[in-house]
C-alpha cells in the first residue's frame, strides 16, 4: 500500500464521487455563452407564429388565410387541412389517447393551436397571426371536472365519442377517459368497518404550471436532398421524441436526429412533444427550410404542460392509538381537453399508488377517475415523478387530519406508524416494494435541530395571545428512477437508460448518455463517477448528452431517473472498461489478473508493492499491439441498465410559520430539510437541487394556481399573475441529510432532485393549517394566498381588533 | 419595406449601427442583429429580468425598451464582463458558489448584481435580495446567488482601486 497521504492525494486528484467539485458546465452559462434552441439561427430560417383560438369550446366554421398570406414576409399559412394530406393533423399523445396539431373542425381550449403563419422574422409572423380570420361558434365549456359526467354534459371530444376505450379501460361516458385503481378495495372497506377512528377530508392539489424561464421552442430543419430532419429542440426526452417523430412523419429513424443543446429549466414541461413543434417540423418538410416556433410565455402557461389538477379525497381509519389501519385515496383528475398525461402505459394514472408514503398501512385502495375539460391537455410531473406529488400531500396532509382527530401531536403520530428499518425491503399494501429507508433517526435529527419541543411550547404561548404560529411536517417517501421495464415503458419503450464510455490512449475520456440535463449539473455528476470507477481525473472526462446522433438510446431526465438508471449505466460501463483494464495490466504485469489490486487509479501487483500498472498506462497499452492474446485494442463500454426497482428516497422536513391574522400573510420563518438519496455524488449540487426544490414547492404551497372562469377563459396565464416567487419572498433553507444506500443501485444512489418539492408541499400547507389546528381547522386548499388565508382568518372572525 | 431608422449606441465599449423598424425591442436588436445571445427572453412582459442589460447607468430589460430609444446610449451585457481574459469578480463567485444551474437566468442576473455593486459595494443580504427581485430564477431558490454576490462584493473591495 501507498503512503497515505500521497494516497489521498491521489484521490483528491481525481475529484471523483463525494467531492463537491465545481461545476463544468458553469463556463459557457457565467460568459452568456450557453446554446439554447432560440440561440439558433439556420440559413433562409423561417419563424413560425401560432394563431390560437380565443374559446374554450367552439366549432370553425370556416378560416381565411387571404390577408395574412397579403401581409409582408408572410410565406405560408398551415391550418390542419393542409397538415391532412401528411396525416399530421392529429397525432398521439403520450396517454394513449390523440391530440390535434391543428384544431380539426372544433377547438376544445382556450389558445388551442389553429393555424401556423410562416414568415421572414417573428414581427411579421406575429403581423400575419393577427391577419388570420377564423369563424368560430362558440359551444358551451365544461370547466369543472365534476360537471364533466353529467348525464346533459356536452361532449368535448367528438373524434371519440364512440370509442369504448382510450388506452385504459372501459369509458362510461364520452368525456370519461379512465377509471384506474390499486391495492385490496374489500381489505381497505374492512378495515375501515372496524375501525374505531376514521377520518374523510376533500383535498385539492390544484392545476399548476412548471413554468420554467426559457419556454418550448424548436427550429426544424428538413434537408430535401438528404432526406434528413434535423429537430433542436426544448426537450428532457430527446431519443424518445425522436422515436414518436418517426412514427408520426414515416421518416426513417436513422435520418432524424433530436438535438437538446441548453435547456434553459425543464421541470416536467419539457417532456412532451407539443403541437408547436409538429407544426413546425411539417412546415420545414413542406417549405425545405429551416422553422423556428418558440412560445411566448403566454402561451408557455396556458397550453403546453400543465400538472396535478387532482381532486382528492382522503380517508384514514386507525385504533385508538393512532396505528393506521386502512387508507382510502380516491381522486378526480381533469385532463383538459386531451389525454395528454405523461405516464408510463401500464400507469395511466402515474405512480399515485405511492401514496401510502413511509407508513406501513396494512390495507389500502386508491382510484382515480379521469376525465376530460375544456382546459389544455398536458398533465407533466411538476418536479416529481408521475403523480407523485398528489399522492404525497395526500397522504402528508391526511396523518395530520388523524393526528388533530386523536389529540396526538403530529411527530409523535408519524413515529407510530413509519416502516421500521428492519422491515426494508418493505413492499406496501399497494405492491410496491420499498428498497431501504431509516425513517425514525432522520425525523429525531430534525426535530432535535429545530427545537421542536421548543417550537411547540412557543406555540401553546402564542395561541393563548391570540396569535398564529404553525409548525408543519413532512416525512416524505419518493418513488424516483422509472424504470423496470417490465413494469415501464412509453409507447412500447422501456425505461432504461445508456451511457457509453470512449477512453482515449492519453487517459481522456468522452461519456455519452442517453439522459438530458435541463440544469441539473450532469456533465459534472457523471464525469465524477466515471472517475471514481476508472480512476482518471474528472478534469479530463467530458459529458455529452442531448443529440441522438451521438448518444445510445435511453428515456431521458425526468422522474429524477438520471442518477437512479443513467448513473448505474454509466458505473456498468465504467466496470466494463476497468475489467478489460485489468486484463491488460495482469498482461503488461506477467501474472494472473486474482493477484491485482484496485488502488485509486491503478492496479497493483498484490505482496510486490513496486510493480503496478495506473489506469493512464493501460489507457495507452490499450491502444498497441502489446496486449492479451485474442484481445482487441480499445477501451471503450456502452451499457445499458434497466434498473430492478425504482429508487426510493426520503426525508423529514420541518417548517415554521407565522401568520398575520389581519392581512392573512404567511411568513415562513424557519424551514428545515433533511434529505436521504442514498450515496451522494457531489454534495454541492445535491444541496443545489434541494434549494431549487424547495423553492418551486413554496410557489406551489403559496401562491400558484392556473385559474379559469366558467367559460374556460384563462385569468392568470402571465408571469404578472402567475407566481414565480422573487428573491425576496423565498425563504432561507437550512438542509441536512442522512445516507442511507440503496442496496440494487450499483453506486447505492437513489436521485434527489425532486424529493424537496414532493416534500416541501406537504411540510409548508401542514405549517399554514397547524397555525389553524386549534380552532379546529383540519384543511384549507393550496395555494395559500395571503387573501385565501385571510378568508380563513375571517371565517373564524379572528382577523378583528 | 417598413421604414427604418439608424441608430448608434456603444455596446460592451464598441460602437454599433443599427437600422430598425420603430417597434423593433432591444433585445431582439441584440440577440439577431449583433448576435449578442447572453440575455435571453423568458417572459418579453418585463417581468422575469432573464433579458436584463445596462443602459446609461441602469438597469434595463431589454424586452420593454425600443432599439430607437438607444440613440447614443452606452451598454453592457453578460459578454462585456470578461476584461482581457479575466472573469468578472462576479462571474467567478456564481461558478464557486454555485449560483446557476440551467443559466438561462444567468446572464440577466449577473448584470443586475453588476449594477447594484456599482451603487452599493457592500449590501446586506436584505439588499442584495431587494435588489434582484426583478430577475427571476427557477433553479437555484436564490440562496447561492445571494451567497455569489456577497463574495464578489467582498473580493472586490479587497482589490486595490
Amino acid at each position: 500500500m501507498g503512503d497515505m497521504s500521497e494516497l489521498q492525494q491521489r484521490e483528491d486528484a481525481l475529484q471523483g464521487m463525494g467531492t463537491s467539485l465545481l461545476r463544468k458546465e458553469d463556463a459557457r452559462f457565467i460568459r452568456g455563452q450557453g446554446s439554447y434552441v432560440d440561440d439558433i439561427k439556420l440559413p433562409g430560417m423561417l419563424f413560425g407564429a401560432l394563431v390560437r383560438s380565443p374559446y374554450a369550446h367552439a366549432r370553425i366554421r370556416g378560416i381565411d388565410k387571404s390577408k395574412a398570406l397579403a401581409s409582408p414576409g408572410v410565406v405560408a399559412v398551415l391550418t390542419a387541412d393542409d397538415l391532412k394530406p401528411v396525416k399530421l393533423h392529429w397525432m398521439p399523445t403520450l396517454g394513449g389517447d390523440v391530440q390535434a396539431v391543428l384544431a380539426d373542425k372544433k377547438v376544445c381550449f382556450q389558445l388551442q393551436e389553429v393555424a401556423m403563419v410562416l414568415a421572414s422574422d417573428r414581427y411579421a409572423a406575429a403581423d400575419g397571426a393577427a391577419l388570420v380570420e377564423v369563424d368560430y361558434e362558440e359551444l358551451p365549456a365544461i370547466v369543472d371536472p365534476k360537471k364533466s359526467m353529467d348525464a346533459d354534459a356536452p361532449t368535448i371530444r367528438e373524434d371519440i365519442a364512440e370509442k369504448k376505450d382510450v388506452g385504459h379501460g372501459p369509458r362510461t361516458h364520452p368525456n370519461h377517459i379512465f377509471t384506474w385503481e390499486a391495492g385490496d378495495k374489500a381489505a381497505a372497506d374492512s378495515a375501515f368497518d372496524n375501525a374505531p377512528v376514521t377520518v374523510r377530508e376533500e383535498i385539492l392539489n390544484p392545476r399548476v404550471h412548471p413554468c420554467p424561464l426559457e419556454t418550448c421552442g424548436c427550429v426544424a430543419s428538413f434537408n430535401k436532398a438528404t432526406g434528413y430532419l434535423t429537430v433542436y429542440m426544448t426537450t428532457q426526452a430527446p431519443h424518445l421524441v425522436r422515436t414518436v417523430l418517426a412514427m408520426l412523419s414515416g421518416i426513417a429513424e436513422s435520418k432524424i436526429r433530436v438535438v437538446g443543446g441548453d435547456i434553459g429549466g425543464g421541470f416536467g414541461n419539457k417532456v412532451p412533444v407539443y403541437p408547436g413543434y409538429v407544426v413546425a417540423i411539417v412546415a420545414s418538410i413542406v417549405t425545405g427550410v429551416p422553422v423556428k416556433w418558440i412560445e411566448s410565455r403566454i402561451d408557455n402557461i396556458s397550453t403546453t404542460g400543465f400538472a396535478r389538477d387532482y381532486h382528492g379525497v382522503g380517508e384514514l381509519a386507525a385504533d385508538a392509538d393512532g396505528r393506521i389501519k386502512g387508507l382510502r385515496f380516491t381522486a378526480l383528475a381533469d385532463h383538459g381537453a386531451f389525454n395528454s398525461h405523461v405516464s408510463a402505459s401500464k400507469f395511466p394514472a402515474g405512480l399515485f399508488s405511492i401514496c401510502t408514503g413511509s407508513y406501513a398501512i396494512p390495507n389500502a385502495y386508491c382510484r382515480v377517475d379521469a376525465v376530460f375539460t375544456n382546459k389544455a391537455p398536458g398533465g407533466v410531473a411538476y418536479r416529481c415523478s408521475l403523480r407523485v406529488t398528489e399522492a404525497v400531500y395526500l397522504i402528508e396532509r391526511m396523518i395530520d387530519v388523524l393526528a388533530q382527530k386523536l389529540g396526538i401531536d403530529k411527530a409523535e403520530i408519524r413515529r407510530r406508524n413509519f416502516v421500521a428499518k428492519e422491515q426494508f425491503p418493505y413492499t406496501t399494501s399497494m405492491g410496491w416494494t420499498l428498497d431501504s429507508g431509516d425513517y425514525a433517526p432522520a425525523l429525531e435529527k430534525v426535530l432535535k435541530a429545530v427545537d421542536y419541543e421548543g417550537l411547540r411550547r412557543e406555540q401553546a404561548d402564542k395561541r393563548a395571545r391570540g396569535e398564529l404560529m404553525g409548525i408543519g411536517i413532512a416525512t416524505f417517501t419518493e418513488i424516483v428512477g422509472a424504470g423496470p421495464t417490465k413494469a415501464c415503458d412509453i409507447l412500447g419503450i422501456g425505461l432504461f437508460d445508456s451511457c457509453e464510455i470512449r477512453v482515449h490512449p492519453t487517459g481522456g475520456v468522452i461519456a455519452r448518455l442517453g439522459t438530458m440535463s435541463q440544469g441539473q449539473g450532469h456533465a459534472t455528476t457523471y464525469a465524477q463517477i466515471i472517475a471514481t470507477e476508472l480512476g482518471l481525473p474528472a478534469s479530463d472526462i467530458v459529458v455529452e448528452e442531448g443529440d441522438t446522433d451521438k448518444a445510445p438510446y435511453g428515456a431521458g431526465t425526468w422522474g429524477s431517473r438520471s442518477t437512479p438508471v443513467s448513473g448505474a449505466a454509466t458505473a456498468k460501463a465504467a466496470r466494463k472498461i476497468k475489467e478489460k483494464a485489468r486484463q491488460i495490466a495482469a498482461h503488461l504485469l506477467e501474472v494472473g489478473e486474482g493477484d491485482l489490486d484496485w488502488e485509486v487509479d491503478r492496479f497493483r501487483v498484490r505482496g510486490n508493492p513496486e510493480a503496478g500498472k495506473t489506469m493512464k498506462e493501460i489507457c495507452m497499452a490499450a491502444h498497441t499491439g502489446n496486449l492479451p492474446d485474442g484481445m482487441e485494442q480499445g477501451l471503450n463500454a456502452v451499457a445499458y441498465y434497466d434498473p430492478p426497482n425504482l429508487t426510493y428516497p426520503f426525508g423529514a422536513y420541518v417548517c415554521v410559520v407565522d401568520i398575520d391574522k389581519h392581512t392573512g400573510e404567511v411568513k415562513v420563518r424557519r424551514f428545515y430539510a433533511l434529505d436521504d438519496c442514498g450515496t451522494r455524488i457531489n454534495p454541492m449540487i445535491i444541496e443545489g437541487q434541494i434549494h431549487g426544490g424547495l423553492t418551486e414547492a413554496f410557489a406551489v404551497t403559496m401562491g400558484q394556481q392556473v385559474p379559469f372562469d366558467e367559460n374556460g377563459n384563462h385569468l392568470g396565464n402571465s408571469l404578472m399573475d402567475y407566481f414565480l416567487p422573487t428573491a425576496v419572498e423565498t425563504p432561507h433553507w437550512e438542509t441536512d441529510h442522512t445516507v442511507t444506500p440503496s442496496p440494487h443501485h450499483p453506486l447505492g444512489a437513489k436521485g434527489v432532485a425532486e424529493s424537496p418539492h414532493v416534500g416541501g408541499i406537504p411540510c409548508i400547507s401542514n405549517a399554514v393549517i397547524d397555525a389553524f389546528a386549534h380552532l379546529g381547522v383540519t384543511h384549507m386548499d393550496m395555494p395559500h394566498t395571503a387573501y385565501r388565508v385571510w378568508q380563513q382568518c375571517h371565517a373564524l372572525g379572528i382577523d378583528r381588533h | 419595406m417598413a421604414q427604418k431608422t439608424l441608430v448608434s449606441f456603444t455596446l460592451n465599449g464598441k460602437e454599433v449601427d443599427v437600422a430598425v423598424e420603430a417597434r423593433e425591442l432591444l433585445i431582439h436588436t441584440l440577440r439577431e442583429r449583433l448576435l449578442h445571445t447572453g440575455p435571453h427572453i423568458g417572459c418579453e412582459t418585463s417581468h422575469c429580468g432573464a433579458c436584463t442589460v445596462d443602459v446609461d447607468g441602469m438597469s434595463v430589460k431589454s424586452c420593454t425598451m425600443l432599439t430607437v430609444q438607444c440613440q447614443g446610449a452606452s451598454m453592457l451585457t453578460i459578454e462585456g464582463l470578461e476584461r482581457n481574459g479575466v472573469l468578472h469578480a462576479l462571474q467567478q463567485a456564481f461558478h464557486e458558489e454555485h449560483g446557476l444551474q440551467c443559466g438561462y437566468c444567468t446572464p440577466g442576473m449577473i448584470t443586475r448584481a453588476w449594477r447594484l455593486l456599482q451603487e452599493n459595494p457592500n449590501p446586506t443580504e436584505e439588499e442584495i435580495r431587494y435588489w434582484l427581485a426583478g430577475n427571476l430564477c427557477r433553479c437555484t431558490g436564490y440562496q447561492n446567488i445571494v451567497k455569489a454576490v456577497q463574495a464578489a462584493a467582498q473580493k472586490l473591495a479587497a482589490q486595490p482601486a
